[in-house]
């Protein structure tokens, strides 16, 4: 049993760690749906991976770098709404992604796993790619925190003070672009915004300050992430799914303690 | 005079077709008080944006002294109530100095009691003397404040205008001030520039108060000298963080009253 769940653990365990900070500064900066945009079109990515018989990881995070500086491009313009416009190009890229999958009749593959993860899968390679990921999006994490902390504060003032705003900007969305592009194999693209919102919502209720939200996001993420691998191990439930209704019902418990 | 802080000559500037600045030439000073008034719409707050450094002119130039820093107060900060953020945690996104640093800083403004609680929860006036605490522990050459007595009442500006006055003798920075109401910021103020998208007349207040072409922009409002005279004294009386006058209005002489007026 053991040798068959130790590299979702681990796998799991990895992406949680790092979704707590980054769903901290997703939730601050109100970028969920953003988050969620990326991620759909990270299946574009992965059929053109497919098409090109590229790898999966490389081809992912381009996909979402190219969408996140078309997104931002988009938000020049003032007709349309946000949520109207990352509406709109997350379903075209999930739609564009589907039919290039499926004009490769010569390539098998799940959808399914894409879509909802299929973290029991995972080979012990994957696990050390993860980590390596986590590892270095951690590590610019904490490296570059006063920048990121700053620019959510208020960009004009961290822009007086010296911040170079636009390039902590970028560098938000490629760690966030890496982040998905790893996670996709785990959570699958429709699931990783749950990941990254709801443990940073469970940790908001018990955080003075962004760096304890932070560590508490991840900490409720590991949970999740155990308390869906047992779920899914006893009552044999489809795993991406059952990590998130773990993350759900450790938010539902917080909503009993009295607000931090 | 020394070298200025900020220069500007000739600037210009285009939002959106609109000419909102025109032919600006203006000079902040070391340990000087310049307040920009105007009516809406005047350009005020673009103007200050193009010395900040977040507006780039159409034309004319801007020299900045080399290494200046500048403290921005900005009217109020809206953060998101999702961030759970103390006013001390603020100040370190600042500059990480020591707890006693940050701590120091909010002393000076009076504001010590604020160190751990939740910027979501100050209140207007509170918020400007935590910006001035930040702007205090970055040791900043240049102070920008746009409308910092929107919402502090009268007693509330008073008190404001009197603390700036202080920190501009102890740390000898230039001070650019925003505002739309008249007499209280003449009184703490070295130089007043009326501006209606360009520069309709500069001075000292009493000078300006004079010109023609300021009682133009503001409709013919009177200033009357006994007014500003009153002002300009105002601050000899200790203020709590609202304004009140402490000890029934009884004119208490704090430690640093007179030092200010040279």
């Amino acid at each position: 049993m053991i040798e068959l769940l130790l590299p979702p653990l681990l796998a799991g365990l990895a992406v949680a760690t790092v979704a707590g900070p980054m769903g901290a500064l997703v939730v601050w900066r109100r970028m969920a749906f953003f988050g969620d945009t990326l991620a759909h079109g990270a299946l574009l990515g992965a059929a053109f991976a497919l098409a090109a018989d590229i790898s999966l990881y490389p081809a992912v995070v381009l996909m979402c770098l190219c969408l996140a500086l078309v997104l931002v491009a988009l938000q020049q313009q003032r007709q349309l709404a946000n949520d109207t416009l990352l509406g709109m190009v997350a379903h075209t890229t999930l739609a564009l992604g589907i039919i290039a999958i499926s004009l490769q009749p010569e390539v098998r593959v799940d959808l399914f796993a894409f879509l909802f993860g299929d973290l029991l899968s995972v080979s012990f390679a994957d696990v050390a790619w993860l980590w390596c990921g986590a590892v270095l999006i951690l590590a610019i994490l904490v490296f570059s925190w006063r920048r990121l902390l700053s620019i959510t504060v208020d960009e004009d003032l961290a822009q007086v003070e010296g911040v170079s705003v636009t390039g902590t900007r970028i560098l938000l969305m490629l760690l966030l672009a890496l982040l998905i592009a790893g996670a996709i194999r785990t959570v699958g693209v429709l699931l990783i915004t749950s990941l990254l919102v709801i443990p940073a919502a469970s940790a908001r209720r018990l955080s003075h300050t962004p760096e304890q939200m932070a560590v508490l996001a991840s900490i409720f993420g590991i949970f999740a992430v155990i308390g869906g691998l047992v779920l899914s191990w006893f009552a044999d439930t489809p795993v991406g799914p059952s990590v998130v209704v773990a993350a759900a019902a450790i938010f539902i418990l917080t909503l009993a303690r009295k607000k931090a | 005079m020394s070298q200025p802080l900020v220069a500007l000559r000739d600037v210009n500037l285009q939002l959106g077709g609109t000419h909102v600045l025109q032919h600006i030439d203006l000079q902040l000073h070391k340990a000087r008080i310049t307040t920009l008034i105007g009516p809406n719409g005047a350009g005020k707050t673009s103007l200050a944006k193009v010395v900040l450094g977040l507006h780039t002119p159409s034309s004319g130039t801007l020299t900045r002294k080399p290494g200046l820093k500048i403290g921005y107060m900005p009217q109020r900060l809206r953060i998101d109530d999702s961030l759970p953020l103390t006013v001390d945690r603020f100040l370190w996104l600042a500059d990480p100095a020591h707890k006693n640093e940050r701590r120091a800083a909010l002393e000076r403004v009076d504001v010590a009691e604020l160190q751990f609680k939740p910027v979501q929860q100050l209140s207007g006036g509170e918020w400007q003397r935590v910006l001035l605490a930040r702007a205090l522990l970055r040791k900043a050459d240049l102070l920008v404040l746009d409308e910092p007595a929107q919402g502090v009442d009268v007693i509330g500006q008073n008190a404001l205008y009197g603390l700036l006055a202080e920190v501009r003798d102890e740390m000898h920075c230039g001070i650019l001030l925003i505002s739309h109401d008249l007499h209280l910021v003449m009184a703490a103020t070295d130089e007043v520039i009326c501006l209606q998208h360009h520069v309709c007349c500069s001075g000292t207040p009493e000078a300006v108060s004079k010109d023609p072409a300021f009682h133009d922009m503001f409709g013919g409002a009177q200033i009357p000298a006994a007014n500003l005279a009153l002002y300009t004294h105002d601050h000899d009386h200790a203020h709590d963080l609202h304004g009140n006058v402490d000890a029934d209005g009884n004119h208490i002489h704090g430690d640093h009253c007179g030092h200010h007026h040279d």
